[in-house]
Formats: structure tokens, C-alpha cells, sequence
């Protein structure tokens, strides 16, 4: 390769008459394929697929690995996320084969260990979110969010609410909110936050009316603050005839605290692969599992998992059903992994983790606020927001800031997110990382919050340690190279 | 009591409460308003020590019937396929599993060249331009596919042929009452789409018609007559397909498939008991700024390096918010690695190969139902799928079958009315002439 720093691609690294695998011959009596196919629908061309040894396969792909930083590589405190350790017993227990190879499709009297255990997690995140009953099938946070409000929008229906057609998403909120009510069918409608962070009641009273169907709401919100007036805000709501729904994708402050349900929300999801460690995998697989309050069960996805006499059944006999979110049953996989994580802390070491996640961010907050500018003063739940505005005078962005960390060994926090702080950073640091790891980052923020000062050039100019520098993205969006061609 | 993954000690906490300037962590939950503090513990279990947990957890999985102890003739879109022992070494890679979406590209470019990787292979095997990094399933994916194909059209009407999987089916419809698309059904009573039917359906108000390929019977489809009566209305043509079988069908690009969706569970991916597993999306370079879903494109750095980065970031939720076309954020990376890996490790020899070997040992098995009384539904060419008839109850059939160590077919009835009695089994590679033999015997034996 023409750079020493560039990986092949696997493509690259292929010849013919190399193989990575090994089939046993074939041991039935062949019959010519034409005799099988109409010639037409025969495969010619072969795929371009790599031909390569099984050891080239591994080198290639640790080399990859090793251009890739994980929660495993070190600290990563990217707001939003809950970049938390991923426990090794879920993956052993996930691989087990009576979970990993189980065809959803067997019958239900030889797969009653795999319903146990998907009833047992229902039942303990209906305890921990305070809902009444709660389906797995949604396979992540914004599929959740679109399955609870097709079940809003089919009670709105089922009630002759034809006219509510408006969803209310705050400004600070995840881009899924408005995304997922849009490919509900809903027109999204802003309300504002307050000079303290939080949804602005008075704008909320003037956006909110008969055509509203729902209020999507995180709390803690997406600058970390709790949302303190969240009973005024669930009494509006309700008396314009909405309902109230909580995006969980912050529950990792709250356990053992409060819940949802308790606050009012009628309809909940989760991302079990934040608060509880099925690893982001990349980018996924998740699971975004929704709990709902009584007057909205009978809307829940079908099929429904319920316990009886003789075992646990799919029951399919639900009129009322919004339909099929998904096939078969969730993203079984990481459900099991959920529910080896949640057993592993019980009740108290669930509580434990939402308080040390909100100590940690806490203690790094006010470490770090002396260096930048602290929007907003009060404490702040399991993740913090700062905003480089001081560095941006002295010609050094939030961007720079956050690639410079990369230098350090660190992922950056989440930036330029939520869209209501000027050069913000998201900083969650959650409650599986030490006190010495939160000093080491402090040091590192506060380095670099002087060099803007002393050299603005190191940090304009980070990364400098990493595999590649600075990508041109904008020639990747302009003439997008999606895909390897033969030269 | 104390927790592994929790390295906070007293004197921590006493050090950070300081810092802070408060007495208890209780103070950083004030806010909360009163009545709605949670008190006391949650009803739920204790925690339970590492040991016991597995062994609890096995007890659990024990409880259950796997297709490692038991011979699976069961499919119906997810199967039984070689997994080479190299996927699991390599998805277990903490560098890839811990990472969370490459949003910082100079410390992802791992996983950006290894999806980018998976782009290609997906786009050699569907013969399309295009494919982005994953969505959630094969048939939450065809449901996307509607939706792209109804805002590119500006059409509200989805043509779907019955012979497409039904939980997709299923999917379709709840999916299509968001924007309030019509989802009009094709029959398929002789196992493939009815023409004459597909024709009638399709006018000018079609956004698109959706096929399956090997459809859900395992029957081919006639993509080539489909494309002439789908293309001679400004219709988008897509198709769901099982990537494994293009290695000896000839790909649905080379048919004028606009969309080509489906799920790549047969390359490396467990069954899971239904997931996680991995949709895929492949389009045309005309319809790449509107495809759903995360794409990484190749770029350099400012040094002219060859590297990897997400693109055309402009479709996606974070960035348009409410104007995006799909909500759709996690998809399932990890998964789409795995099945890189396995199509890596299979590469150009071996697709073909595993795909004839399907092939051939399905024919094989139906030959051999034949020839003990067993009725075989469709007559028409077929992949590694075929129904069967039985002269009991599906459960049953399989009750007995489970008892002589087979995992049997999938009972149609739930789905198919007319079918009742129908079964509907997989011959994959995986399967011996022994085991085909065996199963045939015992298959005639129950009825």
C-alpha cells in the first residue's frame, strides 16, 4: 500500500485459490442445476467476495480493532449514550446454546426457559419504571419511540380523536423525537426551554391544546437537569386530553430514585443497551423495550407474552393491537443480556448505579466549571453539559477541543448536542469509572483549556497520535465512495 | 455490599461529596419533587454473585430445546447455517462490541472500513450500487423499502405479493399507518405471485410492489416477468432476498430491482431465538441520498489518507429531525460485522459452494418425501425451502418428530388458513444425507 498508515481493504488482500473456510463434501447425489433452475435465474457472474486464508481474515480484522476505540480501550464519556462497562458474564450467557441457538419459531413448550426469562425482565422493568405492562419487541430507542406513538395515536383513534395530531418535543430534545413522530404520522410541534434548562411551562401552556396527542419528554433532560416541574407539565398535558411520554434513554440517573410512571408518563421506552449493558455493539444491536400504563395495554404490539396455568404463551388475540413492530419476539440476544446485568446488581446495586453515575458527573461538573462556562448552575443528574464559548474567542472551537481529547486516549463527549448550548459539550461519565480515571480527565479538559490559551495551533490542529488526521467529509458527501471497486 | 462494576470506595465518595460542597448524595436528588420520590426497594431480585448467576442462567437456557443438541429442519426465514468459529473470535474483539455508532472517524476507522467492507460485499451479492450499513431485520426493512419507495413516487399505494414472509407482512402494516399508505395483497395460491393478480393491482397510483425471492415458500419467483409488468408504471420494483441463496440464484439487480432488502442471518448470525439479527438495504446510486439509515463512504484525512467515514448524514434523524424520511438511529452493527466476517471467510468460492449445497440437498430431500408418500405442495423451482403435507396437526407431527430428536417445519396454519396441515421445512448445508434420510422416514412414520 501506498501508506504505511493505511489498513488494506479485505479485498485487497485477496487472490485466487485462497479460502477461508471448509464445508463438508457434498454426500447427496447431485443433479445438474439447469435440471433444478431455468437457466435465466442461475447465478453467472460470480460476487466479488475475498479469497483469503483464515489467518489473514483475523490479522485483518485485529488490525481493524485495534483502530477503534472502545469503553473497553478507555474512558468514554460521550453524553446521552451511557458508555458504561459492558459485563463479560452477558456475553457467556448470551452464547449459551439454549439461548443462542433457539428458533423463535420452535414450539412453545420446548422453549419455556427463553419465555421465563423474557416474562421475569418484563416484569422487573415494569417495577423499575413504575408501568403497568411492558413489551420487548422493539429492537432500539427510536423504534420504541415510534411503537409508543403508534399505540398513542391508535388510543387517540380508538377514542374518536381524530384531530389530534400533534406531538410536543422540547428544543433540547434527541433528533428520534421529531424523526419518530413524523413516521408516525404526527407534526412535531417545539416548546422551548428556560433560562434555567428546563421546558418552559408558559410556552408549553401556549403550544399545548385539543389537537395535542403527546408530550415527548426526557427527564433528566438532554442538558442532565430534572425536569423539577414535571407534575404541572403531566397536569397539562393530561387535561388537554395527551399523554405524556418519556424517552428512557436517561434512566441511568433515576434508579431506585423515582420512575416514570410514578411521574406521570403514560407511555415509556428504554434502551437496554445504555442503562442496561447490552454493549452498543458499533452502533447496535439494541433493544428499546416500551411500558405503557393500563388504558394503553390493550394497544401494545402483538404478540403479547403472558403467564398462565401451563406456562408461558404468544398470545396473538389482541383486537385493539397497533400490529407487528417487529418479527418474532425483540432483540432476544441482548434482552438476555439486560436480564443477566439487572440480576448481577438486584435491587440495591441498581439504585447504587444511578447514584454514582449523578455523583460522578456532579464532582466532574464542578471540577471542570472554573475552565469553561457552566450554563446552568444547579446539579445536574448522570451527565453535564459545558460550553466552550470562552475558548471560541480565542479561535479555538469545541471541535478542536474534543479532537485534541482524542490525543489523550479519550472519546470525546457528545458535541454541538443539545442544540440550546453554544459550543457545548455533553459529558456523561456514568458510574462504572473510577474517581482516578474522572481526575485524569479533568487534568487532560484542563490542559487543553490552556493550551487554547498558550499554542491555540495544538489543539486547532488535533488530532496529532491518532491513525488518520482530520477527514475530508465533505468530499465523502459530495462524491460519495460507498463501496469497494476492483481498480 | 459491593458490586464489580462499581469502583467507588468511601473515601471516594467522601472526597467527591466535598468537592461538590454537600453532605449525601440524597442532595443531588432535591430536585425530585417529594411526592413522586421513589421510597423503599424496588421489588425485584436480589443481586446475585457471578457463579450462581451462570449456573442459574444455563438451568434457564436448559430449559430450553436447542438446535445444537437437536436436528433443525426449521426455517421460514431463520436457519441453521455454518457459522466458521473465526466470527465469534472476532465480534468478541471488545475494541468492536464497546464502541458505540463511529462518530469520531480518526479513532472508528475499525468499524467504518469493516461496515464499509460489509457495504461491498452486500452490493456484490444483490448485484446493486448501494447498501447502507444495517437496519434492523429483513422485514422492518422492507417496511423502510415501502416507505422510500412512497416518498420517492409521492405514491400512498404498496403492492406486496402474499408470498413475502407474513411477519413482514405483519410489519408492513402496522409500519404503513404512519403516513397512511395503502398496502394492497397479491395472491399467491400456487406458491408463487399470481400474475394475473400482480397486474390487475398495479397502476398508476403504485408506489411500488414488494416480492420476496426465494419467496416465503421457498419457491423462486419470476423476477423477470414481475419487472416487465412492474416497470411499465413509474413503480418501484423491490425485492427481499436471502443473501445466501444469491450465491447460485442470479441476484435481483440483474432483474431491475430498485430496492433489494432482507436479512443477513444466514451469514454467521445465530438464531437468537428470532434476534438480534441483521437487515440489510441495498438501492441504486439514484436513490442513494434518500436510502434509510447509517452509509459510510471513503474519504482521505487533510494528510491525502485513505480513510472512512458515516455520510450523507443530511438523510438522517439527528440531522433533519422531523423532515427525516426514517426515525431509525442503533441499527446492528455488531451483527453486520459478524456477517462480514462469515462472508469474508466463505468468499467467492465458498457462497457459491453453501448455496448449491442447499440447493441440492433440499432437492435431494424432496425426492426422498416423494418416494415415502409425502406430498409436496408446490411444484415449482425452490431454493432450500418446501411445504409439505401432513395428514395430523402440525404440533403434533413435530411433538412426535421432537421426540425421534428433530426440531420440525413451521405450522403454515397460523398464517395460511388454506394451509392447515402444511408444513414447511429447511434443508440446509447443514444437514446430512443421514439426517435427511432419517427425518423423511420419521415424517412418514407420524402421519
Amino acid at each position: 500500500m501506498s501508506h504505511e498508515k493505511d489498513q488494506a481493504l479485505i479485498f485487497e488482500l485477496s487472490k485466487p485459490g485462497r479460502v477461508g473456510y471448509s464445508l463438508s463434501a457434498l454426500d447427496v447425489p447431485e443433479t445438474p442445476i439447469e435440471e433444478l433452475i431455468d437457466s435465466e435465474y442461475i447465478r453467472d457472474e460470480e460476487p466479488e467476495l475475498p479469497e483469503v486464508s483464515e489467518l489473514q481474515i483475523m490479522r485483518h480484522y485485529t488490525a481493524l480493532s485495534k483502530r477503534n476505540h472502545g469503553v473497553d480501550s478507555g474512558f468514554y464519556p460521550l453524553g446521552s449514550c451511557t458508555m458504561k462497562y459492558n459485563p463479560k458474564i452477558n456475553e457467556d450467557v448470551a452464547r449459551i446454546p439454549g439461548f443462542a441457538h433457539i428458533h423463535p419459531y420452535q414450539d412453545e413448550n420446548t422453549v419455556q426457559g427463553a419465555m421465563e426469562m423474557l416474562y421475569d425482565l418484563q416484569t422487573s422493568l415494569e417495577e423499575i419504571t413504575g408501568m403497568d405492562e411492558v413489551t420487548l419487541q422493539p429492537a432500539a430507542g427510536a423504534h420504541g419511540e415510534w411503537t409508543g406513538l403508534m399505540m398513542i395515536r391508535a388510543y387517540h383513534e380508538k377514542n374518536g380523536d381524530h384531530h389530534r395530531t400533534k406531538v410536543i418535543v422540547p428544543d433540547s430534545a434527541h433528533g428520534t423525537n421529531p424523526a419518530s413522530a413524523t413516521v408516525a404520522g404526527f407534526d412535531s410541534v417545539t416548546v422551548k426551554s428556560d433560562e434555567n434548562g428546563l421546558v418552559d411551562l408558559e410556552d408549553l401552556k401556549r403550544v399545548v391544546g385539543d389537537d395535542t396527542a403527546a408530550l415527548m419528554l426526557t427527564n433528566p433532560n438532554t442538558l442532565g437537569l430534572f425536569e423539577e416541574h414535571i407534575l404541572d407539565m403531566a397536569r397539562i398535558i393530561h387535561k388537554a386530553g395527551g399523554k405524556l411520554y418519556y424517552d428512557g434513554a436517561n434512566m441511568n440517573a433515576i434508579m431506585g430514585r423515582t420512575r416514570p410512571g410514578d411521574m406521570g408518563f403514560d407511555v415509556v421506552h428504554l434502551n437496554l443497551h445504555k442503562t442496561f449493558t447490552g454493549p452498543h455493539g458499533g452502533g447496535g444491536p439494541g433493544s428499546g423495550p416500551v411500558g405503557v400504563k393500563k388504558d394503553l395495554i390493550p394497544f401494545l404490539p402483538k404478540p403479547i407474552l403472558a403467564k398462565t396455568e401451563d406456562g408461558y404463551v404468544f398470545d396473538y388475540d389482541r383486537p385493539d393491537s397497533i400490529g407487528r413492530v417487529k418479527p418474532f419476539y425483540g432483540n432476544f440476544g441482548i434482552n438476555v443480556r439486560a436480564y443477566t446485568y439487572i440480576q448481577t446488581m438486584g435491587r440495591e446495586g441498581l439504585k447504587k448505579v444511578s447514584d454514582y453515575a449523578v455523583l460522578n458527573a456532579n464532582y466532574m461538573m464542578r471540577k471542570l466549571a472554573p475552565h469553561f462556562v457552566l450554563p446552568y448552575e444547579q446539579h445536574c443528574k448522570h451527565e453535564f453539559v459545558i460550553s466552550g464559548k470562552r475558548q471560541k474567542k480565542l479561535g479555538v472551537r469545541t471541535l478542536d477541543m474534543a479532537k485534541r481529547l482524542l490525543d489523550f486516549g479519550y472519546h470525546p463527549p457528545t458535541i454541538y448536542f443539545p442544540l440550546n448550548v453554544e459550543e457545548c459539550m455533553m459529558i456523561e461519565p456514568t458510574e462504572t469509572e473510577s474517581k482516578e480515571t474522572l481526575d485524569e480527565f479533568i487534568d487532560a479538559m484542563i490542559q487543553i483549556t490552556k493550551e487554547a490559551e498558550e499554542s491555540p495551533e495544538v489543539v486547532q490542529q488535533a488530532p496529532h497520535n491518532t491513525v488518520i488526521k482530520r477527514m475530508d467529509e465533505t468530499t465523502a458527501a459530495r462524491k460519495p465512495i460507498l463501496r469497494y471497486e476492483k481498480q | 455490599m459491593k458490586f464489580r462494576y462499581l469502583p467507588m470506595t468511601e473515601q471516594d465518595e467522601k472526597e467527591m461529596l466535598a468537592e461538590i460542597g454537600i453532605d449525601s448524595i440524597d442532595e443531588l436528588f432535591g430536585d425530585i419533587p417529594e411526592n413522586v420520590r421513589f421510597k423503599g426497594d424496588l421489588n425485584i431480585t436480589e443481586a446475585i454473585p457471578e457463579n450462581d448467576l451462570f449456573k442459574k442462567m444455563s438451568q434457564l437456557a436448559a430449559k430450553n430445546v436447542n438446535t445444537k443438541d437437536y436436528t433443525s429442519f426449521l426455517g421460514a426465514g431463520v436457519y441453521d447455517h455454518y457459522i466458521p468459529s473465526i466470527v465469534n473470535h472476532v465480534i468478541s474483539r471488545s475494541e468492536f462490541y464497546t464502541a458505540y455508532t463511529p462518530y469520531q472517524p480518526e479513532i472508528s476507522q475499525g468499524e467504518l472500513q469493516a461496515i464499509f467492507e460489509f457495504q461491498t460485499m452486500i452490493c456484490e451479492l444483490t448485484g446493486m450500487e448501494v447498501a447502507n450499513s444495517s437496519m434492523y431485520d429483513g422485514q422492518t426493512a422492507l417496511a423502510e423499502a415501502a416507505f422510500l419507495s412512497a416518498a420517492h413516487t409521492r405514491k400512498k399505494k404498496v403492492v406486496v405479493s402474499k408470498s413475502v414472509h407474513p411477519e413482514a407482512l405483519s410489519v408492513l402494516h402496522t409500519y404503513a399507518k404512519g403516513p397512511n399508505l395503502e398496502v394492497v395483497e397479491v395472491e399467491a395460491a400456487n406458491g408463487t405471485t399470481d400474475l394475473e393478480d400482480l397486474k390487475a393491482a398495479v397502476d398508476a397510483d403504485t408506489a411500488c410492489v414488494i416480492v420476496q425471492y426465494p419467496n416465503f415458500f421457498g419457491q423462486i419467483e419470476p423476477l423477470k416477468e414481475i419487472e416487465e409488468l412492474v416497470h411499465q408504471e413509474k413503480t418501484m420494483f423491490v425485492v427481499s432476498s436471502n443473501p445466501l441463496s444469491l450465491g447460485a440464484l442470479k441476484p435481483p439487480g440483474k432483474f431491475g430491482a430498485d430496492i433489494v432488502i432482507g436479512d443477513a442471518q444466514p451469514f454467521g448470525i445465530p438464531a437468537a431465538f428470532g434476534g438480534p439479527h441483521c437487515g440489510y438495504f441495498a438501492t441504486t446510486k439514484k436513490l442513494m441520498r434518500k436510502v434509510p439509515g447509517r452509509l459510510i463512504g471513503q474519504t482521505t484525512d487533510e494528510e491525502g489518507q485513505r480513510g472512512f467515514v458515516l455520510t450523507l448524514q443530511a438523510r438522517e434523524q439527528h440531522i433533519r429531525r422531523d423532515k427525516a424520511t426514517s426515525n431509525i438511529c442503533s441499527n446492528q452493527a455488531l451483527n453486520a460485522l459478524a456477517a462480514s466476517v462469515a462472508m469474508t471467510a466463505l468468499g467467492k468460492k465458498g457462497i457459491k459452494e453453501i448455496a448449491i449445497q442447499n440447493l441440492q440437498k433440499a432437492h435431494y430431500a424432496k425426492k426422498k418425501l416423494e418416494e415415502n408418500g409425502v406430498e409436496v405442495h408446490f411444484k415449482g423451482a425452490f431454493f432450500n425451502e418446501l411445504v409439505v403435507k401432513v395428514s395430523k396437526p402440525v404440533k403434533e407431527v413435530n411433538k412426535a418428530l421432537l421426540e425421534k430428536g428433530f426440531v420440525g417445519g413451521y405450522d403454515l396454519r397460523q398464517y395460511y388458513p388454506d394451509l392447515d396441515q402444511h408444513m414447511l421445512i429447511a434443508i440446509t448445508e447443514q444437514r446430512t444425507k443421514q439426517e435427511i434420510d432419517t427425518f423423511v422416514k420419521e415424517l412418514g412414520g407420524v402421519q
